[in-house]
């Protein structure tokens, strides 16, 4: 895997203190929302929970001794979800999907790679799609089963797919 | 049956209830009691039975009575039992439902389950004996008990008696507390008292006693500056005072003061602006209070702020402080005030509180 790399303010102290002047807590919280999705994007991460996420790298820079505190990681997971990148799973907000992509986005790369490849019409598994031989070069291929029916669902309230039951799962079919 | 006395039910002092069960009904022997069905109720001391629609039916019998007993397995149309065998009753044992019996074990029946529990329970008092460490007082006598209307359940009482107890425990402890209010107050004039004359002493012998005790000892005193209702004397009352000292003060801010509370002080520095004096009193959002020259502007000092942060990269309010010469309190009001404006950034770590340029 590539080695990730870290915007500056990631090496900048003052970036792990939650900034109580608010016009500077607005920069701040928009280059942590970006950070956030982009580390996410880059390991692959679909879910995540609040306490392993404090100890991971994305929030804690052990090379300068900081690391945000859960009720700074709290504020940005709500900025998150106020943009519609992240949905908590559980009431007590320990866990939730990071949606570094928004389904809309992802039905549209799976749409562009199927119509690209004259598929039009042609009927495939949750599998195939995420797991097949033939995606193993698109950027969807390992897409969590979650993320990938909702991603068909944007693409069926658009007319371009109907999400469909075969026999041992779910499966859609292109139009 | 004839073991049982009549009871009102209530528990002693001592005694605490164990567990109560509904729908027993008692047995003399194998016969059933003539007696409808009840509550039985365990406490440590006792065993009570109470009818469960006429609450003045109430007989007990002690603990103390109880050889053994043993659980009856329910059968068809039965329901389980406890046997429970018992000594022979006292010669001078209180009334009771039976003045004599053939029998000498009772039963309860428990028709609405619970025996389990409550054998387990009744095994459990049995064996710690609880009633031998703290002995019941006599019950009361019950005749000032079954007063009309009184349906009182067993256990509230005892909490109610505990209660009040503890009621008249926190008021003792409050009135006692302030006995130590009024001491405190006495011992606050006593202060002040020794405060005044210390400072007159020390206005007499300043050329004896070094600069620096001096100061530590006036600081001693100014943090004690209680407004002293106790002693003040009307000097003029409050205005016209705090006028002539303002002026003393802005002509003298270096030399030596005399010793004023902080209350004055500040009363004094709020004239400043009404007087055309060349100072300011300036209150902070912290609710800081300084004096300053009326020449410093609020620019000023954010972009000295600035430079000075900017040129070591971070600063701490105490080496801020070092930098300029300032006290630590108001160079930290400086630093926040340029945060507060968007110039500077903070870092909270366990490393402390230190600014940064605003990169953001």
């Amino acid at each position: 895997m590539q080695s990730f790399e870290w915007p500056w303010q990631y090496n900048f102290p003052p970036f792990f203190t939650l900034q109580p002047n608010v016009d500077t807590r607005q920069k701040q919280l928009a280059a942590w929302c970006s950070l956030a999705l982009s580390y996410c994007r880059h390991r692959k991460l679909y879910t995540l929970d609040v306490l392993e996420a404090q100890e991971s790298a994305l929030f804690n820079n052990k090379k300068i001794s900081r690391k945000l505190s859960v009720e700074a990681i709290q504020v940005i997971f709500e900025e998150l979800r106020k943009k519609g990148n992240l949905e908590w799973m559980d009431k007590n907000k320990t866990r939730c999907l990071i949606m570094w992509r928004r389904p809309e986005e992802w039905g549209k790369l799976i749409y562009q790679w199927v119509s690209k490849n004259g598929m039009v019409n042609s009927v495939f598994t949750l599998y195939e799609l995420s797991s097949g031989e033939d995606t193993e070069s698109e950027e969807f291929h390992g897409l969590e089963e979650w993320m990938l029916l909702r991603a068909l669902q944007a693409l069926q309230s658009e007319g371009k797919a109907e999400v469909i039951s075969l026999d041992d799962g779910k499966g859609v079919k292109f139009f | 049956m004839d073991r049982f006395v009549w009871s009102n039910g209530l528990l002693e002092i001592n005694e605490t209830l164990v567990i109560q069960q509904r729908g027993v009904r008692l047995y003399d022997g194998d016969d059933k009691a003539k007696l409808d069905v009840g509550v039985v109720l365990l406490s440590t001391h006792r065993l009570v039975w109470r009818d469960q629609k006429n609450h003045e039916c109430c007989i007990s019998i002690p603990l103390s009575q109880i050889i053994f007993f043993e659980e009856q397995a329910a059968g068809v149309g039965k329901s389980a039992k406890i046997v429970i065998h018992l000594h022979p009753a006292p010669t001078n044992k209180e009334p009771g439902p039976y003045q004599h019996s053939k029998f000498s074990y009772i039963k309860l029946s428990f028709k609405e389950h619970g025996q389990i529990e409550f054998y387990r329970r009744l095994t459990e008092e049995m064996t710690q004996k609880r009633w031998e460490n703290t002995p019941a007082s006599q019950p009361i006598p019950t005749a000032t008990a079954s007063q009309a209307g009184r349906t009182r359940a067993v256990g509230i009482v005892g909490i109610e008696r505990k209660l009040e107890e503890k009621r008249k425990e926190t008021d003792k402890n409050i009135s006692e507390a302030f006995e130590d209010l009024n001491k405190l107050m006495v011992k606050a004039k006593e202060m002040v008292e020794l405060s005044r004359s210390i400072a007159s002493k020390i206005k007499e012998k300043q050329g004896d006693i070094t600069e620096d005790e001096t100061i530590r000892f006036k600081s001693y005193l100014l943090s004690m500056g209680i407004a002293d209702p106790v002693t003040r004397e009307t000097h003029g009352s409050g205005t016209h005072y705090h006028m002539q000292l303002a002026k003393q003060l802005s002509d003298m801010l270096q030399a030596p003061l005399e010793l004023l509370s902080p209350e004055d002080l500040v009363n004094a520095c709020k004239m400043f602006e009404s007087l055309k004096l060349p100072l300011r009193l300036r209150v902070f959002d912290s609710g800081v209070m300084v004096v300053q020259l009326q020449s410093h502007s609020e620019e000023e000092m954010i972009v000295s702020a600035l430079d000075n942060v900017s040129d070591k990269g971070s600063l701490t309010a105490e080496e801020f402080a070092k930098l300029l010469g300032l006290s630590v309190l108001l160079s930290k009001e400086r630093l926040l005030l340029a945060e507060k404006m968007g110039h500077l950034c903070r870092d909270d770590s366990v490393e402390g509180l230190r600014f940064y340029p605003n990169l953001f």
